[in-house]
């Protein structure tokens, strides 16, 4: 198999490849503002990294958010459209559950909480529990200004961009256990198997990366586990109001 | 490439989802999937809706298209792309649906500016394009007057509206006279039973200082003003509104000033060909205002179906196919969209 996965929707621009034993190639560019750009350059990158052609990949996975509108859209266009035109399926998962993934992948185990960037001053959150089998989103995801989400979640460690925008409402950053698994890069990524509370260091978890979502995807696939639909977490309703009355123009 | 290559054009600039597949002048299909009713209650384009639409749309839209044209993707040879002007947003998805074609594909991937694809769509509707073509763009978003000297490369911007495009008025007045939204069919069904020298409305920029300091711009804001009071002054009356003769005599305001200035732009460029195109070119007085006119002064009129007046993705196609015709260099992957790209820009 080889796997490609796009996640769009924080401020990371991010592709991976996944052979099915491990993630061959990511490619990685932090622009919110320039999802479009750096989306196609990064899918062609990745093939060429891993010595593959496009109609060599034989699934698509895209994070379908929650996540800022315009950025997230871009990523989904491009999962659908490219998994249409080589003629293979195309999955979306929760890109809040690749956040998860990737701290379980570090090791955390217990409750997490992901909160990534919103605008307008709220988060996109959930809760998740995290045990020796996998991540499990227990609740969310929703969206709130981050003092308005229960205290308890508040209180777990926290994944995302959450805590660096609003330290005071989400003041427990995620710290990882113990160094990630050094084969990113080849290999199959593993849990680190140590409990969590080990030594910090590690850069923290603030966007979604394809490669973790890659992983999440396959172990799904093996396990034959659920998808998530290709359709948009979006959360809120577009910002418009029916045509007011025409006010006159006589003064 | 081959003599005649096969293109697929992407266009979400707007409200209207489109796809289109050209083989080099040949027009194969032109599927297009419009979000307007959703739009309808809000009396104009919502930007998030229309966006929205265009995800759900666009891999449906490029599977009809195909369909249409009896091709599969693996024949393409190049893909097109409205890459502005137009709502940020909805630019986006078509740009990216695009760039995942030509990776997916392994095609060369142009870039193209809306305005220019509205030119070259007549070339699949009414083949070559005379050098230099005077074009005439009018819809709910732009109204321009384009000297076209070469639509792969040159194409000069001799006027523009000031502050209302032409078709937003038609919405505008539409909505003042209680007629549905897009108020341009509306407001012509109702022109045809009323008398368009009923109300002597306002011709825009028309006059001798204007005309010398905006030549071959617009103003449409101003009438639409007109219109308005003048309804509120029956209402306040408490006399009916002759909806018929307001919607005549509206539509001769536009017309004329439109035709008037695009012909005047023809004579003082030396230019014998006139090509109307935009939604408004759908506009039924404006089309025999523009034939009267023309045969008047000597110039041929072109106005392609009303189907490809609007915006669609053929027109995409067939500007992206020119490009490729004459060889032009394709746009890197790294393409950015331009919401407000000027026309200029034929190619980014």
């Amino acid at each position: 198999m080889l796997l490609l996965a796009i996640d769009t929707s924080t401020t990371a621009i991010t592709v991976a490849l996944h052979d099915g034993d491990g993630v061959v190639a990511e490619e990685t560019t932090l622009d919110a503002r320039a999802h479009a750009e750096h989306l196609a350059p990064e899918v062609q990158h990745a093939l060429a990294a891993a010595g593959a052609r496009p109609a060599d990949v034989t699934d698509v996975v895209v994070g379908i958010g929650p996540g800022p509108f315009t950025g997230l859209r871009v990523g989904i266009v491009t999962g659908r459209t490219f998994a249409f035109a080589i003629d293979v399926p195309v999955r979306g998962l929760c890109s809040l559950d690749a956040l998860a993934h990737a701290a379980w992948l570090r090791g955390h185990r217990g409750d997490l909480l992901v909160a990534t960037d919103a605008r307008r001053k709220e988060v996109y959150a959930a809760h998740h529990l995290l045990d020796e089998g996998a991540a499990t989103r227990v609740a969310g995801p929703v969206v709130d200004k981050a003092m308005n989400l229960p205290d308890d979640w508040r209180a777990m460690p926290t994944v995302g961009r959450g805590p660096v925008l609003y330290p005071e409402a989400l003041p427990h950053p995620f710290t990882s256990p113990v160094p990630p698994p050094v084969e990113v890069l080849r290999g199959q990524m593993r849990p680190a198997n140590t409990s969590t509370g080990g030594e910090a260091g590690e850069p923290p978890l603030l966007d979604v990366s394809a490669g973790a979502l890659a992983d999440l995807a396959v172990r799904r696939l093996a396990a034959d586990a659920e998808f998530d639909g290709l359709e948009p977490l979006y959360l809120r309703r577009p910002d418009v109001a029916p045509a007011a009355p025409t006010k006159s123009t006589l003064g | 490439m081959p003599d005649e290559p096969l293109v697929l054009g992407i266009e979400t600039s707007c409200d209207e989802t489109g796809v289109g597949i050209v083989r080099g002048e040949t027009l194969l299909a032109d599927a297009v999937a419009s979000s307007v009713d959703e739009h309808a209650r809000f009396g104009g384009v919502v930007p998030e809706v229309a966006s929205r639409a265009h995800l759900e749309a666009m891999v449906p839209t490029i599977e009809r298209a195909c369909r249409d044209a009896g091709v599969t993707l693996r024949d393409l040879d190049a893909i097109s792309v409205t890459a502005g002007p137009g709502l940020a947003g909805s630019l986006l998805v078509g740009v990216a649906a695009a760039k995942a074609l030509a990776v997916a594909l392994d095609t060369p991937i142009y870039g193209v500016n809306h305005l220019a694809s509205h030119v070259a769509v007549d070339i699949v509707e009414h083949g070559p394009l005379p050098e230099p073509t005077m074009a005439l763009l009018v819809s709910g978003g732009h109204s321009s007057l384009l000297l076209v000297p070469d639509v792969t490369d040159d194409v000069r911007s001799l006027g523009s509206t000031m502050d209302d495009a032409a078709g937003e008025a038609f919405d505008k007045v539409a909505r003042v006279l209680g007629l549905p939204f897009p108020g341009g069919p509306h407001v012509d069904r109702a022109a045809r039973e009323g008398d368009q020298v009923a109300i002597d409305f306002p011709r825009g920029l028309t006059s001798g200082r204007d005309m010398e300091r905006h030549r071959f711009d617009f103003s449409f804001s101003g009438l639409k003003t007109a219109v308005a009071r003048w309804v509120e002054h029956r209402h306040r009356a408490g006399e009916p509104v002759p909806v018929a003769d307001v919607a005549a005599s509206f539509q001769e305001a536009v017309v004329d000033v439109l035709t008037k200035k695009a012909l005047l732009a023809c004579r003082e460029n030396d230019v014998d060909h006139l090509l109307i195109g935009g939604g408004v070119a759908a506009n039924s007085r404006l089309r025999a205002l523009a034939e009267e006119r023309c045969a008047r002064a000597g110039v041929t009129l072109r106005v392609p179906r009303p189907g490809l007046c609007t915006d669609n993705g053929a027109m995409v196609a067939a500007l992206g196919a020119q490009m490729v015709l004459k060889g032009r260099e394709p746009s890197d992957l790294g393409l950015p969209t331009d919401s407000s790209m000027p026309v200029t820009t034929v190619l980014t």
